[in-house]
């Protein structure tokens, strides 16, 4: 493999390949093609994986909401449609029966599913907007960003059921002047007056509520409306590592256990799960990066070919000058080295121009869609795979160099210099 | 410098054999200028070819600067060619995409030779053809008669034992066959060993000596007083 170093073997397949300009481009083109799809799909296919992967990072994953619906079974002596209100006990229940639910998280709304929104003054202001019962954990389940200088509800606005209450953009949007610091500021919600300790910031990609939704205290709620122990839904967390499609059913169960409903009854609790949906997105990613691979190793493989098919028809072409070469000296191992490093140097430079083009485009891509809402972030292919695209296409670049190298030692020389 | 004795050389074609050569024998010492000739089908080329290790010989022996040349594989023929013999072709066979100078190094890199010394070489034989100021020239921007000089040339920068020049006037005017003879004849003069196949009458008569060949065998083997090219250019 020394001839692989010198100096001498790359000045002349060098000389060789520069003289063949046309040949050459015809050539590289080929391949360049191939490994530009081939980079360009799959980084693609990556930047769609990292905009989904951004679109969920704001809520926990293993993530569902569970309701209350009616019954449409009769049951243990109830007649059907009767209709079924969740309890903060039932909050308790689950926690303590079910290990894999991680936080638990429940919520009272008002606005929100055909009800009536709140209306909400400041000043000659006002709006009609989401109110939100909330304990703190629910920052665990949806991550809230809050704008400087406020915060969401703590403990000790629940433990105090203070009124306390963190608006939305938009509604700070439409009760603020633009310079006004809403934070410490009072809001008249319904008919009670509350402080303002917070601006929640509406997330990027996913996310459970408007940035017309409006938060307070649990227990300030209850007291509000005199809602007692009701309840409006759950939203529940389980572990990383669980089946959260089991969990679910497992939350379901016990429900309708406390709240004495037929187990075959499927509606009577509603309940979306974003941890399937997320796993169904997250498979139909996974998907599209498989099928870029495919395409892009297949069209890798057309253009490889493409310069195993231009080589053979070069090799004819310059069967003469083979010969003269042969007639001077050279070997068959010369010439046949001669064809296959011809063949390995086209592809490779052909790959490296390709990566080349297919990262630019996957950035100038990435710059277009930066500022707009597409779940697309960050398109990179990942090394190994361009390092495998590489070795794909020396190795092929070898073995289809062979068979043109092969068909130029077969022809004697005589016969070579014969042909005119 | 070449020892043939008792050359048979047959060439199947179906079931049909051709017999070219019949029993050739044929010595030629170091410094001679040999014409080789005859009418075509007469077996000179095939000659040419086995004497060039480009084909192989049937029957006898063949023997150069006391190397035997018998039962060679395609990698040591190469390697024998590189080392003994330089070919100039009627056609020259030139690279068309190297320039002259790139053409007359073109074995020198065969013989491993490093590429800065390939290049003084390639430019002093070149300058011997009396051709320098071509040296980046590509073939398709040279003469017949040029060409067939770089050719000359590249078949001289091996520095081998014999040239082997297969019509190397065929494919030239008069003017410039006498101009290409007159080159080979001052190589020779400087002791080189020169074949030359041919069938025109004038060149082989500036040869030193004449091979007749017809059928197969050789008529007819005569020195002769060679006629110098330099009279006619």
């Amino acid at each position: 493999m020394g001839f692989l170093f010198d100096r001498n073997t790359w000045q002349e397949i060098f000389g060789s390949i520069s003289k063949n300009r046309t040949r050459t481009i015809i050539t590289i083109i080929g391949v360049l093609w191939g490994i530009f799809i081939y980079i360009a799909l799959s980084g693609a296919a990556k930047g769609l994986d990292n905009g989904f992967d951004k679109v969920f990072k704001t809520v926990a994953i293993n993530s569902m909401f569970v309701w209350a619906q009616s019954t449409s079974m009769p049951y243990d002596g109830f007649k059907t449609g009767r209709l079924l209100q969740l309890k903060l006990e039932d909050v308790q229940t689950i926690q303590n029966r079910i290990p894999e639910v991680q936080y638990i998280a429940p919520r009272i709304t008002q606005g929100n599913f055909g009800s009536e929104p709140v209306y909400t003054v400041r000043g000659q202001k006002y709006g009609s907007y989401v109110l939100n019962g909330d304990y703190p954990i629910y920052t665990k389940i949806s991550t809230k960003k809050i704008y400087d200088g406020g915060r969401f509800i703590n403990q000790e606005d629940i433990d105090q059921a203070r009124k306390v209450i963190v608006i939305g953009e938009r509604v700070e949007q439409e009760l603020y002047t633009k310079d006004e610091d809403p934070v410490g500021t009072w809001i008249r919600v319904g008919s009670v007056y509350f402080q303002v300790i917070g601006v929640h910031k509406l997330a990027q990609g996913v996310s459970f509520d408007s940035d017309t939704a409006m938060f307070i205290p649990f227990t300030t709620y209850q007291k509000l409306y005199n809602s007692g122990d009701n309840i409006g839904y759950m939203c529940i967390a389980a572990y990383d590592n669980v089946d959260v499609v089991q969990v679910e059913k497992d939350i379901k169960t016990l429900l309708k256990n406390i709240h004495r409903v037929d187990p075959k009854d499927e509606r009577a609790f509603g309940s979306f799960n974003l941890g399937e949906a997320f796993s169904k997105t997250m498979g139909f990613a996974d998907g599209l990066t498989f099928m870029s691979l495919v395409v892009g190793i297949a069209t890798i493989l057309a253009g490889v070919i493409g310069i195993g098919n231009i080589l053979l028809i070069s090799v004819k072409e310059r069967t003469k000058e083979l010969g003269v070469r042969r007639a001077l000296g050279a070997t068959p191992a010369e010439v046949r080295n001669q064809i296959v490093m011809e063949s390995v140097f086209l592809t490779l430079i052909a790959g490296i121009l390709g990566i080349i083009l297919g990262a630019g485009v996957l950035a100038l891509i990435n710059s277009f869609t930066k500022d707009i809402d597409f779940p697309y972030t960050n398109p990179t292919v990942p090394i190994p795979y361009v390092i495998g695209a590489l070795v794909i296409m020396v190795v092929l670049g070898t073995l289809i160099g062979l068979i043109p190298a092969q068909r130029a030692v077969s022809i004697r020389p005589i016969e070579a210099l014969r042909e005119e | 410098m070449i020892q043939i004795k008792d050359l048979h050389k047959s060439y199947k074609m179906g079931k049909n054999s051709l017999h070219v050569l019949k029993g050739i024998n044929f010595n030629v010492e170091e410094g001679e200028l040999v014409a080789i000739m005859g009418s075509s089908g007469s077996g000179k080329s095939t000659l040419l070819n086995i004497l060039g290790m480009l084909d192989e010989l049937d029957e006898g022996t063949y023997t150069l600067d006391g190397v035997a040349i018998k039962n060679l594989n395609e990698t040591k023929a190469a390697q024998y060619r590189n080392k003994f013999l330089g070919f100039i072709f009627q056609s020259f066979n030139l690279i068309n995409y190297k320039s002259a100078a790139e053409n007359v190094a073109l074995p020198l890199y065969y013989q491993k030779v490093a590429r800065k010394e390939r290049q003084e070489k390639a430019l002093k034989y070149l300058t011997q053809v009396g051709l320098k100021e071509w040296a980046n020239h590509l073939p398709s921007e040279l003469s017949g008669g040029q060409k067939q000089r770089v050719a000359i040339a590249r078949a001289m920068a091996a520095e081998p034992k014999v040239l082997l020049a297969d019509e190397p006037t065929g494919a030239l005017d008069s003017t410039t066959s006498y101009e290409v003879m007159d080159l080979i004849q001052k190589i020779n003069d400087q002791g080189n060993t020169i074949l030359i196949v041919t069938h025109e009458p004038d060149i082989a008569d500036m040869c030193k000596r004449i091979v007749h060949l017809k059928d197969g065998v050789i008529i007819e083997d005569k020195k002769i007083e060679q006629v110098r090219a330099s009279k006619y250019v």
